[in-house]
């Protein structure tokens, strides 16, 4: 068996299903933000039940539009809050402890290894990283899941990436994500487990590991999956507040199609606009000229990717004329920023800092492109319009072309900024 | 269950803007948006639909935003189900919830020509072409699947029975 399907089979009662097979399931986290709760919560009161089926399961995060951009996203906030309060949600993040979603809830030990888990939002996928089953879904089905603790599934498939050989400098989970995406195409693993794996990937810390599965989705996957080892269990362990497991593939288990690439062949990467399978090593970019740069969201927003900006930006302006916006994911990587003098780092070389927020990389707030703009951003989807204007653009990279990009104006590789 | 209706042919990729528009995502009422109902696809459409009719489409179908107004529209306007190459994600389980019956078939999709009458036996997913004679063999729907299209969606289904 595969690890998706013994994490299927350890929350499930359908007997002897097979690949294709539809099955229930027991989950261990609902998730919705504040754009799809409020319509999951109309599903959920629709099922007429009376209470949510466990108060501890529930998780909602108002992350998107926060703090209220306007007067409609303001009210769906407090739809949500209502909600929250009502049935006693225990993980609802509002206020000063929003943090991205993908990125919070790793961070407070609320996804774990083994977990089977649902979001509506196709970025839940990034829970793969800890050796989850995690998957986005429509808001009926959140919303009968916070009723019912329970979801349909269609046993998938699940192809298999070995990463060998040392990475390149510079080159992290953002890029090897990207060159599979690039690889493969933005439906290369339709309906798949997209299981990644190797010598590579046992060297990643977990921050680039959730960077990569965070990423599944955009090659059409239904989950992105890394065994958990002893990087995931030394990460975990200070954080869960309940037990978990960590599965892993039998040497037997049937894959659809397996797949090896050699870190050595792969450099930093850029997806041009607007697909994330339009991408390039850096060496194969011209001049591109820059007029903002966003380093933050699910993807790429953690303590460790500020720290590799940072790095680079040290000591450096960003370029006149060019927008460079911090966006640390939740409020423990911008209290460890600052505690490590990286805030000041940022601040000294011309950037704004964001509060915790979605915001640009939805073309939400703090940061939307006007008509013919473009952007440089360490976020997952670069399709026409997200970050604003129908006719702007948005190149997607790693932390560390990002920051060097911002301080020439123009993306370029780290090597032209950092020693 | 047996269903039965004239084919409507469309292409790969149709999205979900295709089927229903974002200008009359303003309301939810299934009787509104079967009006409007693959409209940008083919104007035509909600004139010459009638009940138990059957969409053949190719890949793709239902790619785009995760919507559920795409499902409730084709559902409302008599469409009694959709074969396809292949679905989008999200809009494969949204159709389920929203209680309408899809089938993925390859032959089927590329074979069945616009106008032919067709026969699906939803339990052994079973296509007849009543006009060639031809069938095709899709997947046939799981038990949980039946349930779900039977009851009228998921949430009909959970008011029912109280658990998925
Ligand atoms: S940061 Fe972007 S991709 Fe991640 S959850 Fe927010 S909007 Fe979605």
């Amino acid at each position: 068996m595969t690890i998706a399907e013994k994490i299927l089979k350890s929350h499930t009662s359908d007997k002897g299903f097979k690949q294709g097979d539809v099955i229930r399931v027991d989950i261990d986290i609902a998730l919705a933000n504040d754009i799809t709760a409020p319509i999951a919560i109309d599903a959920f009161k629709s099922c007429s039940k009376k209470d949510v089926f466990d108060k501890d399961k529930v998780v909602l995060v108002l992350d998107h539009f926060t703090p209220n951009k306007d007067i409609a996203s303001a009210t769906q906030c407090k739809i949500v809050r209502d909600f929250a309060k009502e049935y006693h949600i225990t993980n609802f993040f509002d206020g000063g402890e929003v943090g991205i979603e993908h990125a919070l809830l790793p961070e407070e030990g609320l996804a774990l290894p083994g977990d089977l888990i649902i979001g509506a939002d196709s970025h839940t996928c990034t829970y793969g990283g800890l050796g989850a089953f995690a998957t986005g879904v429509g808001s009926t089905d959140l919303g009968v899941a916070m009723s019912t603790g329970q979801a349909w599934l269609k046993v998938p498939e699940s192809m298999k990436f070995i990463f060998r050989g040392e990475l390149n400098r510079w080159v992290g989970g953002k890029d090897l994500i990207l060159y599979l995406i690039g690889n493969i195409g933005v439906d290369g693993a339709l309906y798949k487990v997209l299981e990644i794996e190797g010598p590579a990937i046992s060297s990643l810390d977990l921050s680039n590991r959730l960077t990569m599965t965070n990423m599944a989705i955009e090659a059409g996957a239904k989950a992105g999956i890394i065994a958990p080892d002893v990087v995931t269990d030394a990460y975990t362990k200070t954080r869960a507040k309940r037990n978990y497991t960590m599965h892993k593939s039998d040497p037997d288990a049937l894959y659809s199609m397996v797949k090896e690439y050699n870190c050595a062949n792969i450099e930093p990467q850029v997806a041009y606009p607007h697909l994330p399978e339009n991408t390039r090593g850096i060496s194969e970019v011209g001049e591109i000229i820059l007029d903002q740069v966003v380093i933050g969201s699910c993807t790429n927003g953690r303590i460790e990717d500020l720290r590799v900006a940072a790095g680079i930006m040290k000591g450096n302006k960003v370029a006149g004329g060019l927008r460079c916006i911090i966006i640390p994911a939740t409020p423990k990587v911008l209290k460890a920023a600052e505690a490590g003098g990286l805030i000041k780092i940022f601040l000294d070389a011309g950037a704004i800092i964001s509060p915790p927020t979605c915001g640009p990389c939805l073309g939400g707030h703090m940061g939307v492109l006007a008509e013919g703009e473009r952007a440089l951003a360490t976020t997952n989807r670069n399709f026409t319009g997200r970050m604003g204007h129908p006719k702007s653009e948005v190149y997607l990279t790693g932390p560390a072309i990002a920051a060097a990009s911002a301080v020439t104006g123009k993306i370029s590789s780290p090597k032209e900024v950092a020693v | 269950m047996i269903l039965k209706g004239r084919a409507f042919k469309f292409g790969d990729d149709i999205d979900t803007d295709a089927i229903i528009p974002a200008r009359y995502l303003n309301t939810s009422d299934p009787s509104v948006l079967k009006e409007h109902c693959m409209e940008d696809a083919d104007p035509t459409f909600s004139s010459r639909i009638a009940k138990g009719d059957i969409i053949v489409a190719g890949k793709n179908f239902g790619c785009g935003s995760s919507r559920e107004h795409a499902p409730i529209a084709i559902k409302a306007s008599g469409v009694s189900c959709v074969i396809a190459l292949t679905f989008a994600r999200i809009f494969f389980r949204n159709s389920f919830n929203m209680g309408l019956p899809i089938f993925e078939s390859d032959e089927a999709s590329s074979k069945i020509k616009q106008g032919d009458i067709l026969e699906v036996d939803v339990a052994e997913g079973i296509i007849k072409n009543l006009v060639t004679g031809n069938t095709f063999k899709a997947r046939g729907m799981p038990a949980f699947m039946q349930e779900l299209i039977a009851d009228g969606g998921l949430i009909a289904h959970i008011k029912k029975r109280g658990k998925i």
